[in-house]
């Protein structure tokens, strides 16, 4: 533990040294790129004041829901495409299309039918975090190794033996392949949709400290929070990762 | 009254046809008119060319594939699909992965919903009898070539077949120790009262182990001769060297021969 915790604390102080020397080098005034220190007095303060936490626990609901309707659907429709010819030829280019299209573009259309509130944030996050979860789960579920299958069919294992003892083992390690990016790309999803019209989360708040209020280092802090959450969602998904895919 | 109780593990191979793959054409005929019966608690080993249907055969057998004509019968009941009086031993060991020894060896139980108890017990027995039981929590990963194909046996051994089928099982193996393999499974066998088809590559294995060598014909397989083995038992080592130059050896390499000219 303590090998992973001191690289990883000299890693943090060496970014906010370069930071830090930037500010300084480049004379760069507070409003384009605050010093280290003043985003952090101003992180601190936004969260003891609960103007940050609102927005955070919007951002972070988005972000749940959208991560979780997401992968259920990626998982299935995965399954799907791995097992059934039909299916995938049926489903890939719509779902090649749908992620070909810029999720930028589509989220003003899906504020415009969900309106401002939660529903179009999660549609956006799930929507996004939809594709690599199919695609992962779908390449693990056809690598799983056929001599297995045969072996399964050899002692009459049902189909949903097969799932639950072969299958979903097997593919597991592709899968959270996929849950890992996903992760990441909720938060990207959440966040691109408080844009396109929200009237509460982290991405409202970015655009309302550099607007109304011009609060450029609470930008910042804003921007860390963000960061931070996205890095700790990911860990979350690595320590399930961790828990589940067992040791081979 | 006489109480003769019937042996069981009887194999009837009736008029077996196999094309291959079913409904296609240009079709493949891999087994064609194989007749074949397989006494009970005999040791038959099977040999033949490349590509002879040798697996095609074991997997008919064991109700992986329907033949495209003719039937298996077990004990005079037809073989309608994977069976557990069946037991199978791949090529490769097929273990899974994430799972340890005592995880694999219990995985037929555990498909058939045996209870725990019953499980543990016979896990642990099974272990023992194939030399495994200090490796009980060992992952596949960790052990070496032998002892996963011995764990492989274990799981194939656990339902306590009638019938065991093993598809060249000890030929990603080395020398030395598939020899010392073929002693212990005779050593096994003896102890068994298993009807065994073993497919092999190796004319002193299919000597050594077998009751009665079958020789197939390249494809379509089927029996190209039927050679009784009579060599004394127990066997020993120096039976498997004799083996390949005793007069059987040298009937089923003019069988071979004959099929590769």
């Amino acid at each position: 533990m303590r090998a992973m915790v001191i690289p990883s604390l000299a890693g943090a102080l060496v970014f906010l040294a370069v930071w830090k020397l930037i500010v300084v080098i480049g004379g760069y005034p507070a409003f384009i790129l605050p010093p280290p220190e003043a985003v952090g007095v101003r992180l601190a303060q936004a969260w003891t004041s609960g103007l940050i936490a609102p927005h955070a626990a919007t951002t972070m609901l988005e972000v749940a829901l959208g991560f979780g309707v997401g992968a259920l659907a990626g998982l299935i429709v995965g399954y799907g495409l791995a097992k059934s010819s039909l299916v995938a030829r049926l489903a890939s280019p719509y779902l090649v299309a749908a992620q070909a299209t810029p999720i930028l573009a589509l989220a003003p259309v899906l504020a415009l039918w969900f309106g401002p509130g939660l529903l179009g944030k999660v549609i956006i996050a799930a929507l996004i975090v939809f594709f690599p979860v199919a695609v992962s789960t779908m390449v693990g579920i056809r690598t799983v190794d056929a001599g297995l299958l045969e072996l399964g069919r050899s002692l009459r294992a049902s189909r949903r033996q097969i799932l639950f003892t072969l299958e979903i083992p097997g593919a597991l390690p592709a899968i959270f392949g996929g849950l890992r990016i996903g992760i990441t790309l909720a938060v990207v999803g959440a966040i691109v949709g408080e844009w396109a019209g929200a009237e509460r989360g982290l991405g409202v708040l970015i655009n309302i400290a550099r607007g109304s209020l011009f609060d450029i280092p609470l930008m910042f802090a804003t921007l860390v929070t963000i960061a931070a959450f996205g890095v700790a969602s990911y860990l979350i998904v690595v320590l399930i990762e961790r828990r589940l895919v067992p040791a081979r | 009254m006489t109480a003769a109780i019937a042996p069981r593990g009887q194999i009837d191979l009736l008029d077996l046809a196999l094309t291959y793959p079913a409904g296609q054409r240009p079709a493949l005929a891999v087994l064609d008119g194989l007749d074949l019966r397989i006494g009970a608690g005999e040791v038959l080993t099977l040999i033949g060319p490349n590509g002879c249907g040798k697996s095609t055969l074991l997997r008919v057998i064991a109700g992986l594939l329907t033949p495209s004509r003719g039937g298996v019968f077990l004990d005079g009941q037809p073989v309608m699909g994977p069976d557990p009086r069946i037991g199978l031993l791949f090529q490769e060991p097929r273990l899974l992965p994430w799972r340890t020894v005592a995880g694999n060896v219990a995985y037929p139980l555990e498909l058939a919903g045996a209870p725990r108890s019953v499980i543990d017990a016979r896990v642990a027995e099974v272990l023992d009898r194939v030399g495994l039981t200090a490796a009980t929590k060992f992952l596949p990963a960790q052990l070496s070539g032998g002892m996963r194909q011995r764990a492989a046996l274990a799981r194939a051994l656990i339902l306590e077949p009638e019938v065991l089928l093993l598809d060249e099982p000890f030929s990603a193996l080395d020398a030395m120790t598939r020899d010392r393999f073929n002693v212990e499974l005779l050593a096994l066998w003896g102890r068994l009262e298993t009807t065994i088809v073993f497919v092999t590559h190796s004319i002193p294995e299919a000597i050594f182990l077998g009751d009665r060598v079958i020789v197939l014909s390249s494809r379509p397989g089927r029996v190209a001769a039927d050679i009784p083995v009579s060599l004394s038992s127990p066997r020993t080592l120096l039976d498997l060297d004799a083996a390949g130059s005793s007069s059987a050896a040298r009937e089923i390499r003019a069988h071979l021969d004959a099929m590769a000219a």
